[in-house]
């Protein structure tokens, strides 16, 4: 049976269709202000992709911040669930996993089921987040995507010390007035999520294998400042940022027959 | 929705809860007009001692009086915005801010201008406590004030010297009573208030000690209507007496099997004061089958314990019980300060791992499934060393969710990411969400 993953982030959304854990279609478009119409142009490229028509697809399942508010099914699996869900699917051996989106990090310990053991959240706070990144890279007049890659020229480890994105822009400013190359200060600005992700991952506990998911997983500057700070090799797996839509595609064709069999009328996985 | 699995009914004596609150903070706003005295201080603070003063002695307790400006929502901002805008740091206690507010602003959050006390009756359990009403007596234009120095470390290490450092201050306080309001001192009033206290501290642990049953008969939101009467006046008789109405009917429902929330599968606890802006998330667990069966907080800020001959925890036997009759100021004082020294609540001041083992005691006793932290921004006190705690109860294997808020700061609390924590949380221990019954 096809299922589809539907994972409504703060940024974007992503969808995955998924049959016997092989995924045959996938797609991730900006999310916006109205997420109804994102998850219909997502749900849609996906299918295109992967050739089939809506009524192919047997089951569906939401995740993500906007999980609750999706048009095309009720049934639902926590952003926590999807990921450890996800990741054990693709990796096995995977015990933690560190997912960090846009708006939220978290980090999710889990068992060789896939099963949660323990989990935490950053609260209320982008300085550990994808939109943190965003927003230094601005300041810098850098491309998000060329962030990662400047970081990893940096000669130097610059500390930046402000505890708060608005601030931390601030510091990036003066930094910028005093000549840092811009190398160390993209460093400088990856180190500091790290620097917060990392305190959350060592709150939970990790075990290995230790995996890192999430579209800010795709920054390369961001990974090697998450391998120095935890002193170990993360799993990046290919297409980060759509395991927690697979996840909720494996949970979709875990779940019995009362999860989402078709829009609107699904009782709750 | 699922059938519900246990019945369940109101409380009979919930109204009365109500009423006794209300004509508290009545009481204390119009005790002038009946030739009376007004005094404030902190929740914790003996407040048995002043009642020797005569029957017409009213108190305003500013932890819950803040709570209950916390949870008007509107009023709160007003009132922490007048403290910081005198220049008050908004990471300071939110009870004490949302206090300072109401001072400043002159408005009492029960109607009419703030009722400025004639004295302060105080101790010091925690920093915020030390400075509080040192502010208020600023601010209403030097209120006279005594304060209690409770520093005496923690029950398990009491001595003979440390009780006579506390009961010494008490005496104390009472000729500075006599002297701020020009009356004799009244011992048979003293004793009558002790014995109304130690009644009332040993029945709310009673009342507590009927959730071990599944189902429970009480749930947290509940529970936090009932236990504030102790927070209030718990050395008045009406309240003593209540807590026994209260106990017999709660003894009643588990006779009957009647459950806190019908459709129960999940038993849960919190830990610090919650966000008394958003009690509403409990209501929200319900669609689970979560119930909260109290708390550390809930339980042994007013609740007096001991361990039983069985190794349960239960209600301290009072000196009444124990045939102890009580003759004199002295000895009122000195089996008051030994008595309250016990408060579980007072004891992990001095060490996290005393906390720990209390919340673990609980988990195991009442049989639950998981545990909830609230790192309370709004609280030093109650707060420090809980990621200790978290770490203790994981160890002991009780699964917890922590999640960050305030008990009296509304713009400091997320209640959809809250809410969702929460989801994840009922997800990792297999719980589906059933809806309310």
């Amino acid at each position: 049976m096809v299922t589809a993953g539907i994972d409504i982030g703060a940024k974007t959304v992503k969808v995955v269709l998924a049959e016997a854990g092989r995924v045959l279609g996938k797609s991730l478009v900006l999310a916006g202000l109205d997420s109804a119409a994102a998850t219909e142009r997502a749900f849609d490229q996906a299918l295109t992709a992967a050739g089939l028509k809506r009524d192919q697809v047997g089951r569906l399942m939401a995740t993500g911040t906007g999980r609750k508010g999706c048009h095309l099914t009720a049934a639902q699996i926590t952003e926590v669930g999807a990921a450890a869900r996800g990741m054990t699917h693709l990796l096995p051996s995977c015990r933690t996993v560190i997912d960090v989106g846009a708006e939220e990090g978290r980090t999710v310990r889990c068992d060789g089921q896939g099963k949660v053991i323990d989990f935490a959240f950053n609260e209320k706070c982008a300085a550990g987040a994808g939109a943190f990144a965003e927003g230094m890279a601005r300041a810098l007049e850098v491309p998000l995507e060329e962030l990662g890659p400047l970081a990893l020229k940096s000669q130097q480890a610059v500390p930046m010390n402000a505890q708060c994105a608005v601030f931390a822009e601030s510091e990036v400013v003066t930094l910028i007035h005093n000549k840092t190359p811009r190398a160390d200060i993209a460093r400088a600005v990856l180190d500091a999520i790290a620097s917060r992700i990392i305190s959350m991952v060592r709150k939970v506990g990790f075990e290995k294998d230790v995996a890192l998911i999430g579209g800010v997983a795709l920054n390369p500057g961001f990974v090697a400042a998450m391998q120095r700070g935890l002193e170990l090799e993360l799993h990046v797996p290919a297409d980060p940022e759509y395991v927690g839509a697979l996840g909720a595609a494996l949970a979709a064709a875990d779940a019995g027959p009362t999860a989402g069999r078709s829009s609107g009328q699904e009782a709750q996985a | 929705m699922e059938k519900a699995k246990y019945k369940t009914a109101p409380l009979q004596c919930w109204n009365k809860a109500k009423e006794l609150r209300r004509k508290y903070y009545e009481d204390y706003a119009r005790a002038h007009e009946r030739g009376g005295l007004r005094w404030a201080g902190g929740a914790w603070s003996f407040s048995a001692i002043p009642s020797g003063l005569g029957r017409d002695v009213w108190s305003l307790t500013s932890e819950p009086y803040a709570a209950s400006i916390a949870f008007n929502r509107e009023f709160s901002v007003k009132c922490l915005e007048a403290a910081e805008k005198a220049g008050y740091a908004r990471d300071l206690c939110a009870y004490m801010r949302n206090y300072w507010g109401s001072v400043i602003l002159d408005q009492y959050a029960f109607g009419g201008r703030f009722p400025k006390p004639d004295f302060i009756w105080q101790d010091h359990i925690c920093c915020s406590h030390a400075k509080w009403y040192q502010v208020v007596s600023d601010l209403e234009g030097g209120i006279p004030m005594f304060c209690l120095d409770v520093a005496v470390g923690p029950y398990c290490e009491m001595a003979p010297h440390k009780l006579d450092y506390l009961v010494a201050q008490m005496h104390d306080g009472i000729e500075w009573l006599e002297k701020v309001s020009g009356r004799k001192y009244q011992d048979e009033l003293l004793i009558e208030a002790v014995q109304n206290e130690f009644r009332t501290t040993a029945t709310w642990a009673e009342i507590c000690t009927y959730n071990k049953n599944v189902p429970a008969p009480l749930d947290e939101k509940t529970m936090y209507s009932l236990y504030v009467l102790g927070t209030l006046n718990k050395h008045d008789r009406e309240v003593a007496d209540f807590y026994a109405e209260l106990r017999d009917e709660v003894a009643d429902r588990v006779s009957r099997g009647i459950a806190a929330v019908p459709n129960e599968q999940c038993r849960l606890m919190s830990d610090t004061q919650p966000p008394w802006g958003f009690l509403s998330i409990f209501r929200y667990m319900e669609e689970y089958g979560a119930i909260s069966i109290g708390s550390l907080y809930t339980f042994g800020l007013i609740g007096i314990w001991e361990d039983k001959p069985d190794g349960s925890w239960g209600p301290r036997t009072t000196p009444m019980e124990q045939g102890i009759g009580i003759s004199d100021r002295d000895q009122a004082l000195r089996l008051y300060a030994d008595w309250t020294l016990s408060k579980p609540e007072w004891q992990h001041f001095y060490s996290p791992h005393l906390k720990t083992e209390m919340m673990i005691r609980i988990a195991r006793e009442w049989k639950l499934n998981g545990i909830l932290l609230h790192y309370n921004r709004g609280c030093e006190g109650l707060s420090l060393g809980i990621a200790e705690n978290r770490l203790g109860l994981i160890e002991a294997g009780f699964p917890v969710m922590a999640f960050e808020g305030n008990m009296g700061d509304e713009r400091e609390f997320d209640e959809a990411r809250v809410r969702d924590r929460f989801d994840a949380f009922m997800e990792t221990l297999g719980m589906k969400r059933i809806g309310r019954a």
